[in-house]
């Protein structure tokens, strides 16, 4: 049989396979150089992988859907920049699996929420949104505060992490490369082996849902809005490095 | 179409279903032909003018250029987002009007600002959209705060003082609110004592004998509260304590207690368990000129001094 557009259009088979490989060029032209191009993921100082108590806190953010309606992705533009701070770098998002980008913004941009309100605001605003932003359309999230938290397979998270490239340690020579990349108190935070004692002592010091008595999920979720956005200090680099990766 | 159907004047796919059911071979319609031709038009303009194919570890960048001041430099780079972001955030046609105005309101005096209707109609939008940014999540949208948590920025009542220089210092280095708990100093009796002598003192309807008894505890030795109410029970600014006689509630949500023994319950678990709270510092978030342009927003709110 002569090939034609006709064999094409009365072969189910053939034109599912043909229709996948023209909708994959583009993803593989577009994706794939990504990957190998330097300048993709910019040079800078102070991204670090999550602590095992952060790391908590994001499969909490990941299993209640906020990425749903907020994204984690500020543009490189003026209003972006006037209303969440300086935009969101690829080196940012790298130990993010998986990342939290999003386009949808139902609610604003958390990209740099970190520091940005008090510990006791976010308890407040997660537990009854409308309590301190009457306009808000947010859900309550009331058993936050209810649950304890489960971080009895946190070291088994991290392992997996690490699989896909997380700096996190289980062996001495891994630590040793995380002293050296990050320094001593953080290596110990990504130590796999101390993962229970780590989370622990970060949850302790950082009290972040004003009750010391217990270990809530609330306490995990603020420790990672906390730092989201917070590791690059850009006041020691001016505005034109960023754009030389590009 | 009838008359086409019978003739043949159109191009059938050759089968016949059914006796007499074909498919007809149109040729595609023109706007969508020229539509198609236009779109690889525009991709192969585009490919010349913007950074497009991944070569190797490299790219083709493009011809567009863009020029911008990096470290003192006139840097010119093949046209990108970031590139694009620089040169609208130095030179772009509304950041050059806005930074107009922000070198004019950081080189005037507060007094200057507030005397200059156009100074203000600029402070006023712009203010609105960082107060919105910074501040509308603790203290509302519109500046009335929330009884027991947030101070009320709206009335012309301030705890830490309501001058353009207080708010500037406010903004810029936070405060923190305490009064402390009474729990073990006070027994259930005297908490009620104070409480409406409290209440007294802004006029509300209480127990004459208790206000009396109130009074020593709250102007003596054994409640202290005078210390940083003072005597008058109009607050110190220094300290950020509150005016009590002036029915301004910002911690006891008195206003809307259904009943006289709900507003003294109120009051009571103020004096029970103290105060504490945060005004968070913004100097180290926030530019001078930021906190300048806050400053007057907040203070034209309501009742600046």
């Amino acid at each position: 049989m002569k090939f034609s557009h006709e064999s094409i259009e009365i072969n189910a088979g053939l034109l599912i396979v043909l229709t996948l490989v023209a909708i994959s060029i583009g993803g593989l032209v577009e994706i794939v150089p990504l990957f190998y191009i330097p300048g993709t993921v910019e040079k800078v100082d102070g991204v670090r992988s999550y602590t095992p108590l952060e790391q908590a806190g994001r499969d909490i953010y990941t299993r209640e859907g906020c990425y749903l309606c907020h994204s984690q992705m500020i543009r490189p533009f003026r209003d972006e920049k006037l209303r969440f701070g300086h935009y969101s770098l690829a080196a940012e998002s790298q130990y993010d699996h998986p990342f939290q980008w999003g386009s949808k913004r139902t609610g604003p941009d958390l990209a740099r929420v970190g520091g940005k309100y008090s510990n006791a605001w976010h308890v407040q605003h997660l537990k009854a949104p409308r309590s301190v932003v009457p306009e808000s359309i947010m859900p309550n999230y009331p058993w936050l505060l209810e649950n304890s938290l489960n971080y009895s397979d946190i070291a088994d998270r991290m392992r997996a992490l690490k699989k896909v490239g997380v700096p996190y340690s289980e062996t001495a020579e891994e630590y040793q490369a995380n002293v050296k990349k990050f320094g001593q108190e953080l290596a110990d935070r990504f130590n796999i082996n101390l993962a229970d004692e780590s989370l622990l002592a970060q949850a302790e010091s950082g009290n972040f849902d004003g009750d010391r008595s217990r270990l809530t999920e609330m306490d995990a979720l603020i420790a990672y809005l906390q730092v989201l956005g917070t590791m690059v200090d850009f006041s020691q680099y001016d505005e034109g490095y960023f754009a030389e990766f590009r | 179409m009838t008359d086409k159907q019978t003739d043949n004047a159109v191009q059938t796919t050759g089968h016949a279903w059914d006796g007499d059911l074909q498919e007809f071979n149109n040729p595609l319609p023109r706007w969508w032909i020229w539509a198609f031709y236009a779109s690889v038009a525009f991709a192969l303009i585009y490919w010349i003018l913007y950074p497009v194919w991944p070569v190797g570890h490299d790219y083709t960048k493009g011809v567009l250029k863009v020029s911008y001041e990096s470290n003192g430099k006139t840097v010119t780079r093949h046209w990108n987002t970031r590139a694009k972001y620089i040169e609208d955030m130095q030179t772009g046609e509304e950041s050059l009007k806005q930074k107009a105005y922000l070198d004019k309101v950081v080189n005037a005096s507060y007094a200057a600002i507030l005397s200059d209707p156009d100074m203000m109609a600029f402070t006023r939008s712009i203010g609105k959209g960082l107060f919105g940014d910074n501040c509308a999540a603790c203290h509302g949208s519109g500046g009335n705060g929330v009884i027991g948590k947030f101070p009320n920025l709206v009335d012309d009542s301030w705890l830490w003082g309501g001058t353009v220089e207080d708010i500037h210092a406010t903004i810029s280095n936070g405060h923190r609110g305490f009064m402390p708990a009474f729990r073990e100093t006070l027994n259930e009796e005297e908490l009620d004592e104070v409480a409406n002598y409290v209440l007294s003192l802004s006029g509300q309807a209480v127990d004459a004998t208790k206000v009396a008894a109130g009074d020593k505890i709250f102007n003596g030795q054994k409640g202290g509260c005078h210390f940083c109410h003072t005597h008058q029970a109009t607050g110190l600014k220094s300290v950020g304590s509150a005016n009590l006689t002036d029915a301004v509630w910002t911690i006891a949500d008195v206003p809307h207690a259904a009943d006289p023994r709900h507003k003294l319950e109120a009051v009571k678990a103020v004096i029970r368990n103290g105060v504490q709270r945060e005004m968070p510092t913004w100097k180290t978030r926030l530019s001078p000129e930021q906190i300048k342009l806050l400053t007057v927003y907040v203070h034209e709110l309501g009742g600046g001094k």
